[in-house]
């Protein structure tokens, strides 16, 4: 089986979930014998873990012929690409792309972010499928959310071959409720034109159904997993006398950052020796400063700024509690990764994660009250952070991105006929 | 001749209401009412009241030859007298048929047996006395908690004077035992045991309406041909379920309550009759002594008590709260001494149990989404309820400075009327034989 798929990022070099879920679900894939992954990413930085799948970069796939000799191919992308693949894909441009700005070898620069100009980059992605599309090799065609749709169309529509797309987020839950309607024209129609859809919640699945309008048949629930980290054992809690309460991502409305700050600020009415601190970066950072200093608790409430690599785990090593009061999350990895160093977890209802979460306690993200009483408990019944540290590690430990890949691979199979 | 025995076992728990960290120390309140109220009614309309009246036409129509046994904890009781006191007179009626009999249990349905041997003693006898006021007669037979059973359990029983105790027929304390025979205790020999028969038991219980089951319909004559079918020496079959079995585990469309009636004349044509525990333990001799180190119960699959006590959170809960024991019988007060006996039912550390996470998350009947929430709201109460202890007699003071204290405090009055005589009588003999001193002399004893 020789699957095509579609991304946006990979590790290392990631922005958001949707790079390490990619990274996950591709090596757990990769552990069943006759799975052959193509990945396409815009722009590979030549540091991708590339044991287990072959990383395409649609930077240097040609999308325009340009008359370029061997030894300057090799000199400029040799590094990335097999200058002999090139020629492969330069023989396989059919349509012309001559309205789009290529480099010397007829490519695309791409940024591989999300900048200002994201539309333009989604549809030069498009061009490149065009021309992985028509070089072949390849039975299915895998798209990863919103932005590589219309790529696995494209492709769908010259190779023939069935397309299945990955619903790592809609953005109803990343506007809630405000849709674009420029995004929502692209996922609809990645959605309509699929043959299969995969969403990584049931949460998720519903929003596709009644807000997209797809036939439930069409559309499965693989949630995610996480990948077994390397070392747990390093990242340790420290002896101190006030316990941690962290929360820890995009300080972003989607992330429900305010509701963290209110429920710090009723825990804080009634007891000492509790510290909260909320990691992470983004545009509602500002005004959760302000609110810290409105309820009078800034001298325990602290901000760390953006953290990255082994600091993300440092931190949710050295929390008490780690707490992700998410208003709308698709699925959300990250209480599990506070789960694998031995965190207590607390999730919001309307996060994915929580339909498959024993272990950690649930509460709905406005319920600041229920909110504050967990972080209590938690801090102060020695039973429950116990509990939750023991069983929650363990349940975690069983939660495999392979489990999750023979799921997509039953589905490979099904809209393949096999 | 085979000989049934019917035991019906009746709890329902007094069930906390939500309660946030905030209101400890300022809400001291801890029930939640209308729930309890709802459930209770719901059961006596479905389950206690057609089922007392089954029961009663049952041992009318066989003239007294149908006997049945009840367990109903004192937590019950004392809900069913306040939300549904026609069950209660229900059963003050059945009392009166005589073939009804009434069994010691714990007042609040709690693990005391496992944590405090005075607790337990103490619950015991409270609820000896509450039967005793209700049905004016007072039990002989002893069935614990969830039938949890130990040696130790035995002798506790056993010292205070009661005549047998039912506990579970598990597999692995009778190994090749059959459940059908009455055993006795190990050292305490006076003290009689009879097992549960539990599959015959569960047959009722939970496979009367499963459909799936292969002998599903289950009918009277079936049933009793089953039990005639045992080897001739198995003369007592020890069937145990909750009452809610008549009603609410199988609803009354499930023909349940026809399939009791049709039994005592099926197990009249086989010659098989019924008796109370008590009728059992004097007619009956005990054939051979069963043996139990470790407490056993008749909860799952495993027969322990890890529906109860097998988690961090349980540990921790039941700790917390069996470390006050000593100080909380020291206390007069009787709010406290009502919360006391409500925190020790066992359903609270029921809901705690995280075995059942295969099956949806939360424990049977548990009020609670997880037993997470289960613990966090339990502990909020128990805290609140620990500093209401604390506030009546400090920590700080141990438990036996604190009683010495107490007996001085409470042998004050006697002991003030003593030493007053004391001042009159020196007050006249001073006036008969010293009328000159101006200051009488105390003689110190």
């Amino acid at each position: 089986m020789k699957a095509l798929m579609f991304g946006w990022e990979f590790p290392p070099h990631i922005l958001g979930g949707l790079g390490t879920a990619s990274y996950g679900l591709t090596k757990g894939m990769s552990l069943q014998p006759d799975m052959q992954i193509k990945f396409v990413i815009p722009k590979p930085l030549g540091d991708e873990d590339q044991s287990f799948l072959k990383i395409i970069g649609a930077c240097n796939v040609p999308i325009v012929w340009k008359d370029v000799n061997w030894d300057h191919v090799n000199y400029r992308i040799g590094k990335a690409i097999d200058p002999k693949e090139f020629y492969h894909y330069r023989d396989n441009i059919r349509y012309d792309f001559h309205r789009i700005g290529t480099n010397d070898l007829g490519c695309v620069d791409f940024s591989g972010r999300y900048p200002q100009n994201l539309m333009e980059e989604i549809s030069n992605y498009e061009a490149v499928a065009s021309v992985l599309a028509h070089a072949g090799d390849f039975d299915i065609i895998h798209s990863h959310d919103w932005l590589t749709y219309p790529a696995g169309i494209f492709a769908k529509q010259i190779s023939g071959k069935p397309l299945v797309i990955h619903v790592h987020a809609t953005d109803f839950d990343r506007s809630r409720g405000n849709v674009n309607p420029e995004v929502y024209n692209i996922e609809k129609r990645g959605m309509d034109e699929a043959n299969h859809i995969i969403t990584v919640s049931n949460l998720t699945r519903k929003i596709v159904i009644e807000k997209y309008h797809q036939n439930p048949g069409k559309v499965t629930t693989i949630h995610n997993a996480v990948s077994p980290l390397e070392h747990a054992e390093k990242f340790t809690k420290k002896e101190r006398k006030d316990k941690v309460v962290t929360f820890l991502g995009r300080i972003t409305m989607q992330k429900g950052p305010e509701y963290f700050v209110e429920a710090a600020h009723r825990v804080l009415e009634k007891t000492q020796g509790v510290r909260f601190v909320m990691a992470g970066s983004g545009d509602m950072m500002n005004q959760m400063i302000h609110l810290a200093a409105k309820r009078n608790i800034a001298d325990r409430f602290h901000f760390t700024g953006f953290l990255q690599g082994d600091h993300v785990h440092e931190m949710l090593a050295e929390s008490d509690v780690y707490i992700m009061p998410s208003v709308s999350e698709p699925f959300g990895i990250s209480p599990l990764e506070a789960m694998q160093v031995g965190t207590p977890t607390i999730v919001s209802k309307q996060s994915g994660c929580a339909e498959i979460l024993n272990n950690a306690i649930k509460i709905d993200y406005w319920d600041i009250d229920a909110m504050a009483d967990a972080i209590y408990s938690i801090v102060k019944y020695p039973g429950m952070y116990k509990s939750l540290h023991e069983k929650g590690k363990e349940e975690v430990d069983n939660i495999t991105w392979a489990a999750a890949g023979l799921k997509v691979r039953d589905i490979y199979n099904m809209v393949l006929g096999l | 001749m085979k000989t049934i025995c019917f035991y019906f076992q009746l709890h329902q728990p007094l069930r906390l209401k939500h309660y946030r960290f905030f209101e400890i120390g300022s809400d001291h309140y801890y029930y939640d009412d209308y729930t309890n109220e709802a459930t209770i009614c719901r059961l006596a309309e479905h389950c206690y009241l057609p089922a007392n009246a089954a029961l009663l036409e049952m041992i009318h129509n066989s003239n007294g030859k149908f006997k049945v046994a009840f367990s109903i904890s004192g937590t019950a009781l004392d809900q069913l007298e306040q939300y549904a006191p026609e069950v209660i007179d229900g059963f003050k009626e059945l009392a009166k048929t005589g073939s009804v009999e009434f069994l010691a249990e714990t007042y609040s349905h709690s693990l005391a047996s496992i944590y405090d041997e005075d607790e337990f003693k103490l619950q015991v006898k409270k609820h000896a006395d509450k039967i005793e006021t209700l049905f004016g007669k007072t039990p002989s037979v002893f069935r614990n908690t969830e039938l949890i059973y130990s040696d130790e359990i035995g002798r506790y029983v056993s010292e205070m004077g009661f005549k047998g105790m039912i506990t579970e027929g598990a597999t692995h304390i009778l190994g090749w035992k059959s459940p059908n025979y009455l055993y006795a205790h190990p050292y305490c020999s006076k003290l009689k045991i009879m097992p549960r028969n539990f599959k015959l038991s569960d047959d009722i219980c939970f496979r009367f309406s499963n459909w799936s089951w292969d002998q599903y319909p289950l009918t009277a004559d079936k049933y009793i041909k089953w039990i005639a079918q045992t080897p001739e020496k198995e003369e007592l079959f020890n069937i145990a379920m909750s009452y809610d079995a008549l009603g609410e585990i199988n609803k009354s469309d499930s023909g349940i309550f026809d399939f009791f009636k049709a039994l005592p004349y099926q197990a009249m044509l086989k010659k098989i009759g019924f008796a109370t525990p008590s009728e059992v333990m004097e007619k009956m001799k005990p054939t051979e002594v069963i043996t139990s180190h470790e407490p056993i119960s008749w909860a799952d699959e495993e027969k322990d008590l890890s529906a109860w006590i097998g988690n961090d959170l349980q540990n921790e809960a039941l700790h917390k709260l069996y470390i006050v024991g000593e100080r909380v019988r020291l206390c007069t007060d009787r709010a406290l001494q009502y919360d006391w006996l409500n925190l020790q039912n066992s359903n609270h550390f029921y809901y705690m149990c995280t075995k059942h996470f295969t099956n949806g998350g939360s424990a049977h009947n548990s009020p609670f989404e997880s037993p997470y929430e289960a613990f966090m709201n339990y502990m909020n109460v128990l805290s609140d309820f620990l500093q209401r202890v604390d506030e009546q007699y400090p920590t700080t003071i141990d438990n036996e400075e604190l009683n010495a204290l107490l007996k001085t405090i409470n042998n004050q009055e006697s002991k003030i009327v003593s030493l007053e005589k004391q001042i009159k009588t020196l007050k006249s003999t001073k006036q008969k034989i010293v009328p000159t001193e101006n200051q009488p002399k105390i003689i110190k004893n």
